[in-house]
């Protein structure tokens, strides 16, 4: 049985699992999701984008409450998606776990961790991937 | 003597739990009788976005961030669990990826019902041992399986525990390690089955508790040891009763064992137990302690090792990463029917 997509799937690795960004050779500017040439120094950036491991710590912007899920992630809801602006500068979308909802606050501290976002069916492959949960030495203090 | 052993550790725990009486309370049992026959009060359940592989990579981080190791230098990893996502595809394969130890790796997962993660430190030991590789990463790690209105139910659960092993910075020696193996069918899952099944009470006597005590006392034996000689030891787990009726047997007193007995708090957590168990105890030795570590799996087998703790224990970053009793009371409760869609009893597509 041929399974479609894990081409795609497989390319996203390093971002997905290590968020691995590009950081521009020419201005320093850090892009997540990796992107080719940097937008300010456009051909200037051209060979010069470098891989960068991002730290994976970072604060919630913003948020919102996700009631009707799409497909894969129906038996999650309610969850929270939030925009998470890393320590390095890029903001990235993700989900929020491990935190009740209610607790779930503007510029709480957010690290990632490593979980399965979705999966091709009973049979298909499982998509492993980034999502974010309230860092470690806030809990301690809590 | 060249010391090798553990060189850093981590532990993942799920944190939802489940309370076995909201367990009983489904079925028409007693939840009170169940828990004092069991020795469990409740234990940890997966949420629908985490397995044994996700587990894994968060226990191997966690180790990881304990220690200045660069993660090119790991030269093989081994998971043991009986739950790997994939029935072909190794759960090695995406650590490998995710802690950037690939592609310079050995890898392989292993299966022996509750004790791969052991055999996978055993493997790593000898790999170190004989110079093919600097460093090894084993892992026991599961989410465990039971159908529904069985008595596995109340203790299957979900965790697991990584260790780096090598000879450079070692914490913890590994000075003796050995394993008894026979073929008993206490417990079994068959090939593209769902659940688990067992022999009931033959689980006890003629499976656990023969393996157990033969596999500890062959290995004091070995190691030329008594119970008294050791600050700590850890039995496997497979319910809150049996390795404290395994630890009297052999003589270790409950003051040995309470700081790796986890069971009654998280359940049964398979590969990950007496890892788990051990992981408890390493966050809170100290230099000169003595450990005693006597696994069991199902089919069956035990490993028993005899460990002691180095005064490089106190340069190991032991903070920068959450302790076992941290995991263990970031918990949030739910409900019988959360757990059946979180552990995939209710089919919907």
């Amino acid at each position: 049985m041929t399974i479609g997509g894990v081409a795609r799937f497989w390319r996203e690795i390093p971002q997905r699992y290590n968020l691995i960004g590009k950081q521009c050779g020419s201005c320093g500017r850090i892009y997540f999701p990796p992107r080719e040439s940097c937008p300010y120094c456009r051909r200037k950036s051209i060979g010069k984008m470098r891989d960068i491991k991002l730290s994976g710590k970072g604060e919630i912007v913003t948020y919102t409450v996700i009631h009707v899920a799409p497909h894969n992630f129906e038996g999650q809801v309610p969850y929270p998606i939030a925009i998470v602006q890393l320590e390095e500068g890029p903001r990235i979308t993700a989900q929020i776990v491990d935190c009740k909802i209610e607790d779930v606050k503007i510029g709480m501290k957010v690290e990632y961790t490593f979980r399965r976002i979705q999966e091709d069916g009973y049979t298909g492959a499982i998509y492993y991937g980034y999502k974010f949960k309230p860092c470690q030495q806030k809990q301690n203090h809590q | 003597m060249e010391q090798i052993g553990i060189v850093s550790y981590g532990a993942d725990i799920p944190r939802y739990r489940i309370k076995v009486e909201e367990i009983a309370s489904v079925w028409g049992k007693n939840g009170e009788d169940i828990k004092r026959g069991l020795g469990i009060n409740e234990k940890s359940v997966p949420s629908l976005d985490q397995d044994t592989a996700t587990i894994s990579v968060e226990a191997a981080r966690a180790a990881l961030k304990r220690c200045n190791i660069d993660p090119k230098n790991i030269g093989a990893i081994y998971i043991g669990s009986e739950s790997h996502p994939y029935a072909v595809k190794p759960t090695g394969t995406i650590v490998g990826e995710a802690i950037g130890a690939t592609p310079n790796l050995m890898v392989a997962d292993y299966e022996f019902a509750c004790k791969a993660g052991t055999a996978a430190i055993q493997t790593c030991n000898g790999l170190v041992k004989a110079g093919m590789i600097e460093y090894g990463l084993a892992i026991g790690a599961d989410t465990a399986q039971a159908a529904p209105g069985d008595a596995l139910e109340y203790s299957a659960a979900a965790g697991g525990a990584a260790f780096i092993i090598g000879k450079k910075d070692v914490i913890a020696t590994i000075n003796h390690t050995y394993s008894y193996t026979t073929d008993t069918p206490d417990f079994w899952r068959r090939e593209g089955r769902k659940y688990p099944a067992h022999g009931g009470r033959f689980t006890g006597a003629p499976a656990y508790f023969k393996h157990i005590t033969n596999c500890s006392k062959n290995l004091m034996k070995i190691a030329g040891t008594k119970p008294e000689d050791y600050n700590y030891a850890i039995f496997h787990q497979p319910n809150g009763k049996f390795p404290v009726t395994a630890a009297k047997m052999l003589g270790f007193s409950y003051d040995q064992i309470k700081q790796g007995l986890l069971c009654p708090i998280i359940g049964n957590t398979y590969s990950g137990s007496s890892l788990l168990g051990l992981a408890s105890v390493l966050d809170v030795a100290k230099p000169g302690d003595k450990i005693f570590l006597t696994s069991y799996g199902s089919g069956a087998g035990s490993d028993s090792f005899d460990i002691t703790v180095t005064d490089k224990i106190n340069d190991l970053s032991r903070k920068n990463a959450p302790s076992v009793a941290q995991l263990i009371e970031n918990k949030e409760y739910i409900n019988y029917g959360t757990y059946a869609k979180f552990r995939d009893i209710l089919y919907w597509e």
